[in-house]
């Protein structure tokens, strides 16, 4: 039982909100000890872990040329093209994201997006700027529930439209998992098998998409009423 | 050949860059602290593969108290204004596009050309991280057109990169801190005591409810450890295949791609996420870090209801 503190650990520093970064150090060289580590070991395999998971941290070489285009008014454009589009809203320039992104994302193409490459630079100024031109200028907190849905949508869209596609990573656990407890399945049969869910995400997602646009609304033109 | 290793020294060099960018910047009180966290940063990534692990790990604490403990700061950007990029926005118009969907469409352009040239029986990039590096060579590229068309000062991108790094902060580090955890997770055996709790405690007697545990307990494991591939294998062995496949006869084919989703759904819910869920919030400059997780969980829950009723419909139809 022992082995759990390090679950205990991160679960008390996240409610305290203690600095992550340091919850998670300390919940691994604990959880290291209670596995029977001694404390320069587990601090090598940290190191060892932490070397091994630099690929994660890859895509913040896009940070420098999107930088540059923000520098130069890549968003401002993003809006003002939004803003020449008489039935763009908010919610439907999500949905637009989300039907693209989980198409290609089934298709393989899981990289045609993501939060630093489109959701900063392009799809949140976009969504922001369609909710702009039909309320005029938005509160900052408005501002901020649109861009955390976009946020979401790309996020939603990614995890449920790759599993259809059978050379994703998922898949292929689960294919190499089953085969060494001796099932044989067919990566097909498995992406067949992922696509009611897909379906089921679509459905469940894209409502709460439309009922964003009756939230923002019902709130914004009564802000208006009152000014 | 081109392999992570290259993109590794480019991330390293770029860490460096910002590090100086930030020792440079008066108007940060904390600047020495961001030069030392992004330095160390990119000494992890330019020869991170050849200092021994304690090494190593001994640099990641560095950057963890220096980050925890003294405090990332960030300098006044005195730089455009609203107006100068409104006008630079109406004089480049749709061209500024161009750099930015570069990245996306020569990532897939990237991921399947690689595929298919070699020299000499040689393929051109290590096949195994050919996503990885296709991104990386399409931020070059992109960044190459970027330069080409607005002609901005040479040291703009890494000026740049800076503002951006700086806003991000810690939490640029995060992810990589979580995976690290997770395999500290594994080394320790985390996973069998959990499935052990579970089918002790749990009346696993119905098909039914047999199915719930599951995929609530995917979910629940992909949230403690952020990521639905480390839940699998242990809920799978702990109870998908001793219960629904052996016990009850389900199918395996089904139950695993729709446990599979429904760890997804786990990972909607959790900062330990961080790269889905954390890191957003920072890019898009949310003052609630859990902002994105808060719109997620009722599509989530809804979802990990809807994988429930879906399995327990499909997996025993034979």
């Amino acid at each position: 039982m022992l082995t759990l503190i390090g679950i205990v650990i991160v679960v008390v520093g996240f409610v305290l909100r203690i600095n992550p970064l340091l919850v998670v150090t300390i919940a691994g060289l604990a959880t290291g000890i209670a596995g029977g580590l001694g404390p320069l070991e587990v601090i090598a395999a940290f190191g060892k872990a932490f070397i091994t998971s630099r690929y994660v941290a890859i895509v913040w070489l896009v940070l420098p040329v999107i930088g540059l285009l923000e520098h130069a008014g890549l968003k401002e454009r993003a809006r003002a093209v939004v803003a020449g589009l008489r039935a763009a809203t908010a919610s439907r320039v999500l949905l637009v994201y989300f039907a693209i992104r989980q198409v290609t994302a089934a298709l393989g193409l899981t990289s045609l997006g993501g939060h630093a490459q489109m959701v900063r630079p392009l799809i949140a100024p976009m969504a922001e700027g369609a909710a702009e031109n039909q309320y005029g200028e938005l509160p900052q907190s408005t501002r901020y529930r649109i861009r955390a849905n976009a946020a979401a949508v790309d996020n939603i869209a990614l995890f449920f439209g790759e599993d259809i596609f059978i050379a994703i990573g998922s898949i292929l656990l689960i294919r190499g998992f089953l085969d060494q407890n001796g099932i044989h399945v067919e990566p097909t049969q498995l992406a067949i098998w992922a696509i009611p869910t897909a379906v089921c995400a679509f459905v469940i997602h894209c409502t709460r998409l439309l009922l964003l646009d009756r939230r923002l609304r019902a709130e914004l033109t009564k802000n208006h009423d009152k000014t | 050949m081109i392999t992570l290793e290259h993109i590794y020294w480019l991330s390293g060099l770029m860490m460096a860059g910002v590090a100086i960018v930030n020792w440079r910047d008066r108007s940060n009180p904390r600047r020495f602290n961001n030069s030392a966290f992004w330095g160390v940063y990119g000494i992890t990534f330019l020869v991170g593969t050849h200092l021994p692990d304690l090494v190593n790990g001994f640099l990641v604490i560095a950057m963890v108290l220096v980050a925890s403990i003294r405090g990332l700061g960030q300098g006044s950007h005195v730089g455009d204004t609203q107006a100068e990029r409104e006008a630079s926005a109406k004089r480049w118009g749709n061209r500024l596009f161009v750099p930015a969907l570069a990245i996306p469409l020569i990532t897939v352009l990237g991921t399947v050309i690689f595929k298919r040239i070699a020299i000499h029986g040689v393929p051109i990039v290590d096949l195994k991280q050919v996503t990885v590096i296709s991104l990386a060579i399409a931020t070059l590229v992109a960044l190459a057109i970027g330069m080409i068309m607005l002609r901005p000062p040479l040291l703009a991108p890494i000026r740049e990169a800076r503002r951006l790094l700086d806003a991000v902060g810690w939490a640029a580090v995060l992810p990589q801190m979580l995976a690290a955890l997770g395999a500290l997770f594994a080394i320790a055996g985390v996973g069998t005591v959990v499935s052990g709790i579970a089918q002790r405690w749990i009346p696993l007697d119905k098909p039914f409810v047999v199915v719930a545990t599951y995929a609530i307990g995917m979910a629940a494991f992909t949230m403690i450890m952020g990521n639905a591939f480390a839940a699998f294998p242990v809920m799978t062995a702990g109870i998908g295949l001793p219960l629904i496949v052996q016990k009850f006869g389900g199918d395996p084919t089904i139950m695993a791609a729709i446990g599979m989703l429904s760890g997804f759904c786990g990972t909607l819910m959790t900062p330990m996420a961080a790269n889905f869920n954390i890191v957003p919030t920072a890019l898009l400059e949310l003052p609630d870090e859990n902002a994105v997780i808060k719109i997620q969980i009722p599509t989530a829950i809804a979802l990990l209801g809807a994988n429930i009723l879906l399995m327990n419909f499909l997996v025993f139809r034979r």
